[in-house]
C-alpha cells in the first residue's frame, strides 16, 4: 500500500473517486489495528515493568527504553512505511541517527571525563 | 535539431503575461525564489554595513580610549542634552524610553563597558546569523540554485515566503532589541551561561523586553527560518533537477548549498533546544544552564539550581561548529563558479571536491568541543576532538587546492568576480592555516580567547566568504537585474578592500601571540603608561594602526554601494550570458521571469566544459546536446505553454 | 507556473515533493528533541543523588493520554487509506476521530494534568537542617535500606508567609482542608488535630503527601500507580530550613526536573496543536480538495499523517522518562 508497492500512483488530474484496485488494503487495515493494539499493550507492560525491581534504576531505565524503542520502531517501520521506504529518505534517517547519537554520546563521554570533577553540577 | 543559444541582449526581456500579480505579492510577499533571494540579499547587506559599524564603534574605543566617538558620540551627546529637557516623570509613560535606553551606552560620548559588551555580542550575533548566512546560504541560494538545476522555483514556494518573513521577525526582535532599557544582548554572540542568564536582569529592566531575552527570542526565529529554508533547499535540489542534470553534473555551488542546507537541517534545532532552555530559564526562572549556589553580587541568587552551564556550551557548539561550514561553503561554491568561468577549464578535481565536502560536513558534526577545551575536560574528550579536528583540515585542503590548480594552465580573465576569487584564496588559506594550531589542546590553552583567534576566523569570514560574496554579487548581478556592475568602481573596492582588510586583521595574530585578550574594553590600556597588562606593551601600538585601517575599509565600502544602486538602473545592459558560462542559469533571460525558463531546459552534460577541443567556442554550455551543430540565434526559441 | 512532482512521485526518487519535505522536517526535529532530551539527560545524570523526584506525575493518567494518541496514530493512517482507496466518508470519520483524540489529549493535558500539579507544593530542606525534619523524610530509614535519601516535603500549601503570591492558594487549599478534616472527624472518634496556623508570620505549612507523612513506610515509597491520596497531617517548615527558591508550587521553576517536565511537554504539546490544527484543516475546509485532486489530498493527509506519527514517537520516550522513571 506504500508508493512503493505500487509506484504508479493515481493520474493527479481529476482521477475518478472511486478507484477500487486497491485490493489489498483490507488486510493493511488489519495490520493498523494489530499494531495499534501491540503499542497500547507494550504501553501496559512498560508501566508494568517499571515496578519490578532489576536491581538498580538505570537498570529499570535501560529496559523502559528498549521497550521504547521497540514501540517507535512499530511506529517508524508500519505506520510510518519506513519499511520498504525510498533510500532517499532512509539515508538521511541514518545520518540524522547517527548525528543525533554523536550528539548524546560526545557530550556523556565530555560529562564522564572532566580534569576537576567540574561537570558535576552539585545541588 | 536546432539549438539556440540566446546572445542578443535585446531578447533578454520576456514577460510572464497571464500572471499579473499586485504589486504587494509581486515585491513584497512574494513565492518567487528570485524575489526572495533579493530580499535577503538586500536584507542581509544591510545587517552586513550595521554589523561593521557596530565594529567601527568597537575599533576606535579600542584605539582611542576615553575619548568621544566620532559623529555616533555627538550624536548621543545631543541626544541626552535634549533628554534632559524631557526627564522621566513618574507613573507617565516615557515616550523618549528607546532613546534614553541607546543613548545611555554612550555617557558623554563615550562608548560604556556594558555599550563595548554589546556591540561585541551584537557585531558577532548580526555578521553570522543576520549577515553572511542570509546572503551566502540563503540569497544566492534562492536566487540562483533553481537557475541553476534548471527549476522554475522552489519545491515549496509558499514555505520559501514564510521562511523569508521568519527571518524578517527576527531581525525586528535584534533592532529592537538596542533600543530597550539596558540595551541589546551583552553577553557574547555565544550567548554563554551563567552570565547570560543573569544580565540584562533585574532592576531597570523589562522582563522579557530586555537584550537577552530579546535576542533569545531573535534568534529561535531566526532558526526557524534558516530550518524551513534548508528543508526547501534540500527538497528543490533533490525533486526539480531539469531532466538530464544528473548528479555529477550539477555545478559545485549547487553542492555546496546542498551540503549546507543539510548542516543548517541537522545542526540548527540543538540550538533551538538551547536558546528554548535559556529562554525558559530567563523568563520562567528554571535552572536549566544555572548551577546551584550561584553567587553574584556577594548574594546568593535564587535559582533552584542543579543546571549545567556546560550543557549549553555543547548545544550551542554542536550548531556554531558546523556553522562555520555553512559560513564557507557556499563561499568556496560561488569562488568555484567564478574560478571555472574564468579560467576558461574545468575546475581540477571536481569529484574531489564533492567528496571532500561531505566529509567536511560529516565530520564537522564531531568536532565541536574544540571550542571548550578551556572548560576543564580531560584528555580523553580533548584528544578525541583533537584528532577530528585535524582530520576536517585535509578536506579543507583539497578543496583550496582544487581551486588554486585550477588556475594551472588557465587564460585568466581578471573580471570583477574572478579578481575577489584570486584574493580569496590565499585570504582563506590564511584563515585556515592559522586555525590549525588552535586544534591542539596545549596550544588552544594559550591563545583561547585571544586576538589569534580573532584573526583566525575573521580571516576565514571576511576576506574569505565576505570576499565571495562580492565575488557573487559582481558575478550574478547581470542575471538579477540584466545590467553589469560598473567595473572601475569595482575596482576600486577591490584593491581598497584587500589592503585594508589585511591591515585590519593581520596584526590581529600579532596581538594575538603576545597575548591579548579579545574583550579587552580599553583595548589594553589608555595610553603606552597607562598600560592595564605590561605583556601586551609592546604590540598595543598596532590598535591605532587597525583601526585606521577598518575605518580606511569602510570608506572603500562606498564605491560598492553606490556602484550597487546606480548600476541597477545605469550600468551596461547585458544579455543572457555576459560570461560566456556554461551553468543552466546563463540560459534564463537576464533578469528571468516568473517561471524562469522560456525554453524546455535538458542539460547534456557536466557543468564546466570550457575550451572543449574540437568546439567553435571555449564554452560549451550544459544545454548543449553532444553531436549537435549549434547555431547562435537572435531570436529565443518562444516559451512553453505553461 | 506549475512546480512538478507536487502529486505524483518523480521517477528517479519516487518522492512527491512533499514527502520528501516532512521527511527532511520530521529529521530536523529527531535533532530539537535530541537537543532537549539531552538537556534531560545532562539535569539527571548532574543531579544529587535524592535530588531527582520519582513518581509525581499521575500513572494512570498518563497511560490513557498514551494509548489516546497511539489510537490516534492508527485512525490517522486508517484515514489515509481511505482516501487511498477513495472512500470519503470512512476518510471523515477517521479523521474525525483522530482530531477528537488529539484534542482530548491536549485537554487531559492542560486542564487536568498541569493544573494539578500547578497547585502541589514542595520545599527542599537545607542540608543543616534535615535532623529537625526526619519525621517528614525518614533519612535514617532509607539510609538503612540504601535509599537515595530525601530533602523534598511535598504537599498542599495551607499556609504561606505573608506577602506570598500562593497566600490565596493556600487559603483555598485551608478551606478545603478544614472542610475534609471535619467530614473525616465526624465518621473517626481519634479526632485529628488541625494545626494549621503558626505564629511566625513567615513559616509555611504544609498538608503532607502520604510519603512525607507516613516516610518509613514502604508502603508510600514510590513510584506506584494509583496516586496516593494527600495524608490528613501538615507540617510547619521555617523559611530559614530552606533551599534559597525551593518553596514553590510545581511549576517551571522549582526544579530541575519540572524545568526539562514542563519544557518538554510543553513543546510536544504545541506539537499536537499544530497536528490539531492542520487536521482540523483537512477535515473541513482542505478537504474540498477530493473533488478536484483526491490523490492530492491523500499525500497531503500522509505528510501531515507522518508528522503525527512522528509527535506519537516522542510521546513514546516522554511517558517511561518522565511519568514511570
Amino acid at each position: 500500500m506504500s508508493d512503493s508497492h505500487s509506484p504508479a500512483v493515481t493520474p493527479t488530474n481529476h482521477a475518478p473517486a472511486h478507484a477500487d484496485e486497491h485490493g489489498h488494503h483490507d488486510m493493511h487495515l488489519k495490520l493498523y489495528w494489530g499494531i495499534g493494539a501491540a503499542l497500547i499493550a507494550l504501553t501496559g507492560f512498560t508501566v508494568f515493568l517499571s515496578y519490578i525491581d532489576f536491581g538498580s534504576r538505570s537498570r529499570n531505565i535501560v529496559i523502559a527504553l528498549l521497550v521504547a524503542a521497540f514501540k517507535v520502531s512499530l511506529v517508524g517501520a508500519i505506520f510510518m512505511h519506513l519499511k520498504g521506504e525510498k533510500p532517499t529518505i532512509t539515508r538521511f534517517l541514518y545520518f540524522t541517527a547517527f548525528f543525533v547519537c554523536g550528539l548524546f554520546l560526545l557530550t556523556l563521554l565530555a560529562w564522564t571525563d572532566p580534569i576537576f570533577g567540574t561537570s558535576h553540577n552539585t545541588h | 535539431m536546432e539549438i539556440h543559444t540566446h546572445a542578443d541582449p535585446h531578447a533578454a526581456h520576456h514577460d510572464d503575461h497571464h500572471h499579473e500579480l499586485s504589486y504587494w505579492r509581486k515585491y513584497i510577499f512574494s513565492t518567487d525564489h528570485k524575489t526572495i533571494g533579493i530580499q535577503y540579499g538586500l536584507t542581509g547587506l544591510a545587517f552586513l554595513f550595521f554589523g561593521f559599524c557596530l565594529m567601527l564603534i568597537m575599533r576606535w574605543q579600542l584605539a582611542h580610549p576615553g575619548t568621544a566617538v566620532p559623529v555616533i558620540g555627538h550624536a548621543f551627546i545631543a541626544a541626552q542634552n535634549f533628554l534632559v529637557t524631557h526627564p522621566v516623570v513618574a507613573g507617565q509613560f516615557d515616550g523618549w524610553f528607546w532613546l534614553r535606553a541607546i543613548s545611555d551606552q554612550f555617557p558623554a560620548g563615550v562608548l560604556s563597558p556594558d555599550g563595548y559588551n554589546t556591540m561585541g555580542a551584537m557585531h558577532g550575533t548580526i555578521m553570522v546569523f543576520f549577515g553572511i548566512v542570509p546572503i551566502a546560504f540563503a540569497a544566492f541560494g534562492n536566487f540562483v540554485v533553481p537557475l541553476q538545476i534548471g527549476a522554475p522555483d522552489m519545491t515549496f514556494p509558499r514555505i520559501n515566503m514564510a521562511s523569508y518573513w521568519c527571518f524578517f521577525i527576527s531581525c525586528i526582535f535584534m533592532l529592537v532589541s538596542f533600543l530597550v532599557p539596558g540595551g541589546a544582548a551583552k553577553s557574547g554572540w555565544t550567548a554563554y551561561p551563567p552570565l547570560a542568564g543573569i544580565a540584562d536582569m533585574g532592576i531597570g529592566h523589562h522582563h522579557f523586553f530586555n537584550g537577552q531575552t530579546l535576542w533569545l527570542t531573535g534568534m529561535i526565529f531566526n532558526i526557524t527560518a534558516s530550518l524551513l529554508g534548508s528543508v526547501n533547499f534540500i527538497a528543490t535540489i533533490i525533486q526539480l533537477r531539469a531532466p538530464g542534470m544528473t548528479w555529477m553534473r550539477l555545478p559545485f555551488f549547487v553542492w555546496a548549498q546542498f551540503i549546507t542546507a543539510f548542516l543548517l537541517l541537522l545542526a540548527f534545532p540543538p540550538l533551538e533546544a538551547a536558546g528554548i532552555f535559556q529562554f525558559m530559564d530567563r523568563v520562567f526562572g528554571t535552572s536549566f544552564f544555572m548551577p546551584t549556589g550561584l553567587i553574584v553580587g556577594q548574594r546568593l541568587t535564587d535559582w533552584s539550581g542543579g543546571g549545567s552551564p556546560l550543557l549549553w556550551q555543547h548545544l550551542f557548539w554542536f550548531l556554531a561548529h558546523p556553522e562555520v561550514y555553512v559560513l564557507i561553503l557556499p563561499g568556496i561554491g560561488i569562488i568555484a563558479e567564478v574560478v571555472a568561468n574564468n579560467t576558461r577549464k574545468p575546475l581540477y578535481g571536481y569529484k574531489a571536491m564533492v567528496g571532500a565536502i561531505f566529509v567536511l560536513a560529516f565530520l564537522s558534526f564531531i568536532v565541536w568541543a574544540h571550542h571548550m577545551y578551556m572548560t576543564g575536560m580531560g584528555a580523553t574528550v580533548a584528544g578525541f576532538f583533537q584528532v577530528t579536528t585535524i582530520l576536517i583540515s585535509i578536506p579543507s585542503v583539497i578543496l583550496i587546492t582544487a581551486l588554486m590548480l585550477s588556475l594551472w594552465g588557465g587564460s585568466i580573465r581578471f573580471t570583477m568576480p574572478m579578481m575577489f576569487a584570486t584574493a580569496f584564496m590565499p585570504m582563506f588559506g590564511i584563515g585556515g592555516l592559522t586555525g590549525i594550531p588552535l586544534a591542539f589542546n596545549a596550544v588552544d590553552l594559550y591563545l583561547h580567547d585571544t586576538y589569534y583567534i580573532i584573526g583566525h576566523f575573521h580571516y576565514i569570514v571576511a576576506p574569505g566568504t565576505i570576499f565571495a560574496i562580492f565575488a557573487g554579487v559582481y558575478y550574478w548581478f547581470p542575471k538579477a537585474t540584466g545590467r553589469q556592475l560598473n567595473d572601475f568602481l569595482g575596482r576600486i573596492h577591490f584593491w581598497g578592500s584587500l589592503v585594508f582588510i589585511n591591515g585590519l586583521f593581520f596584526p590581529m595574530f600579532l596581538q594575538g601571540m603576545a597575548g591579548v585578550h579579545r574583550r579587552w574594553y580599553d583595548g589594553g590600556g589608555a595610553d603606552l603608561e597607562h598600560l592595564t597588562y605590561q605583556f601586551a606593551g609592546p604590540v598595543l601600538h598596532w590598535n591605532k594602526f587597525m583601526s585606521t585601517s577598518a575605518f580606511c575599509l569602510a570608506a572603500f565600502q562606498l564605491p560598492f554601494i553606490f556602484n550597487f544602486f546606480w548600476s541597477m538602473f545605469n550600468g551596461k545592459k547585458v544579455g543572457r550570458n555576459p560570461w560566456d558560462a556554461t551553468t543552466v542559469e546563463w540560459d534564463a533571460p537576464s533578469p528571468p521571469g516568473h517561471g524562469n525558463f522560456d525554453t524546455e531546459i535538458t542539460v547534456y552534460r557536466g557543468p564546466y566544459e570550457y575550451s572543449v577541443p574540437g568546439a567553435d567556442k571555449d564554452f560549451t554550455p550544459q544545454t548543449e546536446p553532444v553531436g549537435v551543430k549549434v547555431v547562435a540565434s537572435a531570436v529565443p526559441v518562444p516559451a512553453q505553454a505553461h | 507556473m506549475q512546480i512538478p512532482h507536487e502529486v505524483t512521485a518523480r521517477p528517479d526518487t519516487g518522492l512527491y515533493n512533499a514527502k520528501l519535505g516532512i521527511w527532511l522536517f520530521l529529521a530536523s526535529e529527531v535533532m530539537l528533541f535530541g537537543g532537549l532530551f539531552s538537556g534531560y539527560i545532562f539535569l539527571r545524570l548532574g543531579a544529587e543523588p535524592g535530588y531527582w523526584p520519582h513518581g509525581l506525575l499521575n500513572v494512570p493518567v498518563g497511560t490513557f493520554n498514551t494509548a489516546v494518541l497511539i489510537l490516534s496514530s492508527v485512525t490517522v493512517v486508517l484515514s489515509w487509506a481511505a482516501l487511498k482507496m477513495r472512500k470519503f466518508a470512512q476518510y471523515k470519520f477517521y479523521m474525525a476521530i483522530t482530531i477528537l483524540c488529539g484534542i482530548l489529549f491536549l485537554v487531559v493535558k492542560l486542564a487536568y494534568e498541569y493544573p494539578q500539579k500547578f497547585n502541589h507544593f514542595g520545599v527542599f530542606i537545607k542540608k543543616e537542617s534535615l535532623e529537625k525534619y526526619e519525621p517528614y523524610l525518614g533519612n535514617a530509614f532509607l539510609k538503612e535500606h540504601n535509599l537515595d535519601p530525601r530533602y523534598e516535603i511535598t504537599g498542599h500549601l495551607l499556609d504561606a508567609p505573608k506577602g506570598s503570591h500562593y497566600a490565596e492558594v493556600a487559603e483555598k487549599n485551608a478551606e478545603h482542608f478544614e472542610h475534609e478534616l471535619h467530614a473525616e472527624g465526624e465518621h473517626s472518634a481519634e479526632g485529628l488535630a488541625p494545626i494549621i496556623r503558626t505564629d511566625d508570620p513567615t513559616d509555611y505549612v504544609i498538608q503532607l503527601d502520604e510519603v512525607n507523612a507516613e516516610p518509613t513506610s514502604e508502603d508510600n515509597e514510590r513510584p506506584h500507580f494509583w496516586p496516593k491520596k494527600l495524608s490528613m497531617k501538615t507540617a510547619v517548615i521555617h523559611a530559614e530550613d530552606l533551599e534559597i527558591s525551593s518553596p514553590s508550587m510545581f511549576i517551571p521553576r522549582h526544579s530541575s526536573y519540572f524545568a526539562v517536565y514542563f519544557t518538554i511537554t510543553g513543546l510536544h504539546g504545541a506539537h499536537v496543536l499544530a497536528g490539531v490544527l492542520v487536521f482540523l484543516y483537512f477535515w473541513g475546509p482542505g478537504a474540498k480538495l477530493y473533488k478536484t485532486n483526491p490523490e492530492h489530498l491523500a499525500n497531503r493527509v500522509e505528510v501531515v499523517g507522518l508528522f503525527w506519527h512522528f509527535v506519537d514517537l516522542v510521546w513514546i520516550f516522554v511517558f517511561p522518562l518522565f511519568y514511570l522513571l
